[in-house]
């Protein structure tokens, strides 16, 4: 056991909390509204160009090689400093794991530096109107054409789906295997003749949703990624990243927590303080935790279907810290601002990414061993 | 950074569960109360003696292992996940850097505090803000009680005697070590509930299949692993922080605390629960784990106590 940065990581942390202290903009509008998505973009261009927005990838794509602690280093920094929400957060760390894993070179030259850039700008396709916890359900489809394929369905709850470029999704190409082995995973141009996007409104009531139909939509071959029918084996690689560390790591939560440290302090309340350090008691578990997952992976063991553990913790976690700000408000936390968007935004947690009842069953029977049926 | 056990420790928590693997069996444990032979656990006691477990804490110039809090949290883990029913907090993790020798060591956290394992300890230590004294057991006037869990010969020192030979000086760091490796038993005995309860779940059937395959089931238990499985790296983070003397050592500790007391209890109860009416009786063994838990979750400070003082620290 050693839970002490090294110098060279102390001074990654230094390089980056005096950049972020120097450039992090104040106040942007809501990422998940077409004005404010466009100021975020703003935002990542300006990360990317101080080589901030992909730390963990190679420096030939505009990264770092960060190591693992560096990357939660940085994360730890990225909230502390209350830099702006990662809109481009669904490509860069849910397609890019996948793409490094299974992309082609030529896919990896094309996609991964636009990426970094945030000139492609990409949204996740998985769920559809009948497939949501239930994704091996998807019923959208690609069918053969010369050069490449044609798509056709819908795809829905697709976050920021209005304001990006590509999506990436799982499309049935083979209608006679079971269920879990006729899918193939796809990279589809938003522009292409065929697709269809409208926007919808998510719980805050903002623009951060979107359902995507594709009405015979052409898609090459080189955008196949991973190989025809082995849609279901690559899209679990990506969710393994995102039910744990890369999606939400320890920072997010203990910058959340130090705000309502925070909160507690303007308005104290004696009936609410163990409440509060209840949350900060989470976060530190948290922390925790994940050091001792990082130096596992760094070991050579995935954390496999452990992740389930890292989702169903993070997502109660964020829940309860933001229902004690909530009630620290009291009757001021009917007006709309960052402490109500936040305390939305939490309750999407425990269903996205897999629904909390779902990471139990796979907790359940993948890591308790009880059976399926 | 690295967030793992080093060799030394592993190979010392591997040695101590082999021991504990053969020797406790739920009837070494049934020993251990009133009316049992407490030979058989003290034989028990004699054999992690043997692989020097007890002298963990203690310097190697003294016949120790010369070991830290980073090896105190799995040790007693394992023995907290065996059930072995010794006062092991209070001789390997409290009077252990002082003591030599092998005899099992009561402690009053308190004036006036129960005391575990009273009725069965050779020696006890009074902590005190004058730090800590020990006494041969024989000396002192004591009260004895019955302890919920029968093994743990629960009893109070009538009043506060003279003399005694001063250990230390540094009480605070002895409660904190102790509510440290209190927190590591919490978690083995956590550990060791729910693995029993896997079992069950698997085996019992109702409406002609496996409890276990019922979503109910799986959910209450998945929620079980998350709560054990977020207390333990806490655990030896405390650990790790003690053994440096980082500043927010007493703040971690207390984390620490809070997480295993909860964790435990929630697993004590998830576990009675799955168990249905089979669990509701001193003849199945989970009551053997369940009221340790009990009996240890508000030991050495309950989670309300610790998350009320990491609230002042904090907030």
């Amino acid at each position: 056991m050693d839970l002490r940065w090294s110098e060279s990581e102390e001074a990654f942390r230094a390089e980056a909390r005096e950049w972020l202290t120097a450039h992090v903009p104040d106040g942007l509008p809501s990422g998940d509204t077409r004005d404010g998505f466009a100021a975020h973009l703003e935002w990542e261009r300006a990360l990317f160009a101080a080589r901030w927005a992909v730390v963990s990838w190679p420096e030939r794509y505009g990264g770092r090689d960060a190591s693992l602690w560096e990357w939660l280093i940085f994360e730890e920094e990225y909230y502390r400093a209350g830099a702006p929400q990662r809109v481009t957060q669904n490509g860069i760390f849910l397609l890019a794991p996948t793409l490094f894993e299974f992309g082609t070179p030529e896919q990896q030259e094309r996609y991964l530096p636009r990426m970094a850039a945030a000139q492609d700008l990409w949204c996740q396709g998985w769920s559809e109107p009948g497939a949501g916890s239930d994704l091996a359900a998807v019923r959208s489809s690609a069918v053969r054409t010369e050069g490449g394929w044609l798509l056709s369905g819908q795809k829905t709850w697709t976050t920021r789906g209005a304001f990006c470029t590509h999506l990436f999704g799982l499309f049935r190409t083979d209608t006679t295997a079971p269920r879990h082995h006729g899918l193939t995973y796809f990279l589809v141009p938003l522009d292409a003749p065929g697709v269809t996007v409208r926007g919808f409104p998510r719980l805050d009531g903002d623009e951060g949703f979107a359902e995507v139909f594709l009405d015979g939509a052409f898609v090459p071959d080189a955008d196949v990624l991973g190989g025809v029918n082995e849609g279901w084996r690559v899209a679990m690689a990506t969710t393994g990243s995102e039910r744990g560390l890369t999606l939400r790591s320890p920072g997010r939560f203990l910058a959340s927590v130090d705000r309502l440290i925070g909160l507690y302090r303007e308005r104290p309340d004696e009936s609410m303080r163990n409440r509060v350090a209840q949350s900060w008691i989470e976060a530190q578990a948290y922390q925790m935790f994940t050091l001792q997952q990082v130096t596992s992976i760094l070991d050579g063991e995935p954390p496999g279907a452990a992740s389930s553990l890292n989702k169903l913790f993070w997502s109660e976690l964020d829940v309860r810290l933001n229902e004690s700000a909530h009630e620290l408000l009291g009757t001021d936390a009917e007006f709309d601002g960052e402490w109500a968007r936040a305390f939305l935004f939490s309750l999407a947690g425990p269903i996205y990414a897999g629904t909390n009842e779902v990471q139990r069953n796979v907790v359940a029977e993948r890591l308790l061993g009880l059976p399926r049926k | 950074m690295r967030f793992a056990l080093d060799e030394t420790t592993q190979t010392l928590r591997a040695a101590v569960a082999d021991v504990l693997r053969s020797e406790v069996t739920p009837a070494v444990i049934r020993a251990g109360w009133p009316g049992g032979d407490w030979a058989i656990v003290s034989g028990v006691w004699d054999k992690l003696a043997d692989v020097g477990v007890i002298g963990t804490l203690l310097p190697e110039a003294d016949g120790g292992l010369g070991l830290d809090e980073n090896a105190l949290v799995p040790v007693l883990e394992e023995i907290g996940y065996s059930g072995l029913p010794v006062p092991a907090v209070e001789t390997i993790a409290v009077a252990g850097p002082y003591l030599t020798g092998r005899l099992m060591v009561a402690v009053e956290t308190a004036p006036g505090e129960p005391v575990p394992f009273l009725g069965r300890a050779q020696r006890v230590v009074l902590i005190s803000d004058g730090g800590l004294h020990v006494y041969e057991t024989d000396t002192l006037e004591i009260e004895p009680g019955d302890s919920v869990d029968g093994s743990r010969w629960v009893g109070r020192v009538a009043r506060q005697p003279e003399g005694g030979v001063l250990l230390s000086g540094d009480a605070a760091a002895a409660w904190q070590r102790g509510v440290l490796g209190t927190a590591a038993v919490l978690c083995g005995l956590a550990r060791r509930m729910l693995d029993m309860t896997i079992g069950y779940v698997q085996r019992r059937e109702q409406y002609g299949v496996p409890v276990g395959s019922f979503q109910a089931i799986k959910h209450t238990l998945a929620d079980a692993l998350v709560a054990v499985e977020f207390a333990r790296p806490m655990v030896l983070a405390a650990g790790w922080a003690q053994s440096v003397g980082a500043a927010d050592a007493a703040l971690q500790t207390s984390a620490a605390k809070v997480l295993a007391s909860d964790a435990a209890r929630q697993v004590a109860r998830t576990a009675l629960q799955c168990h249905g009416a089979m669990g509701y009786t001193t003849e199945y063994d989970l009551h053997l784990f369940a009221k340790r838990a009990w009996a240890l979750a508000p030991s050495w400070g309950s989670s309300a106590w610790h998350r009320a003082r990491i609230g002042e620290i904090i907030a």
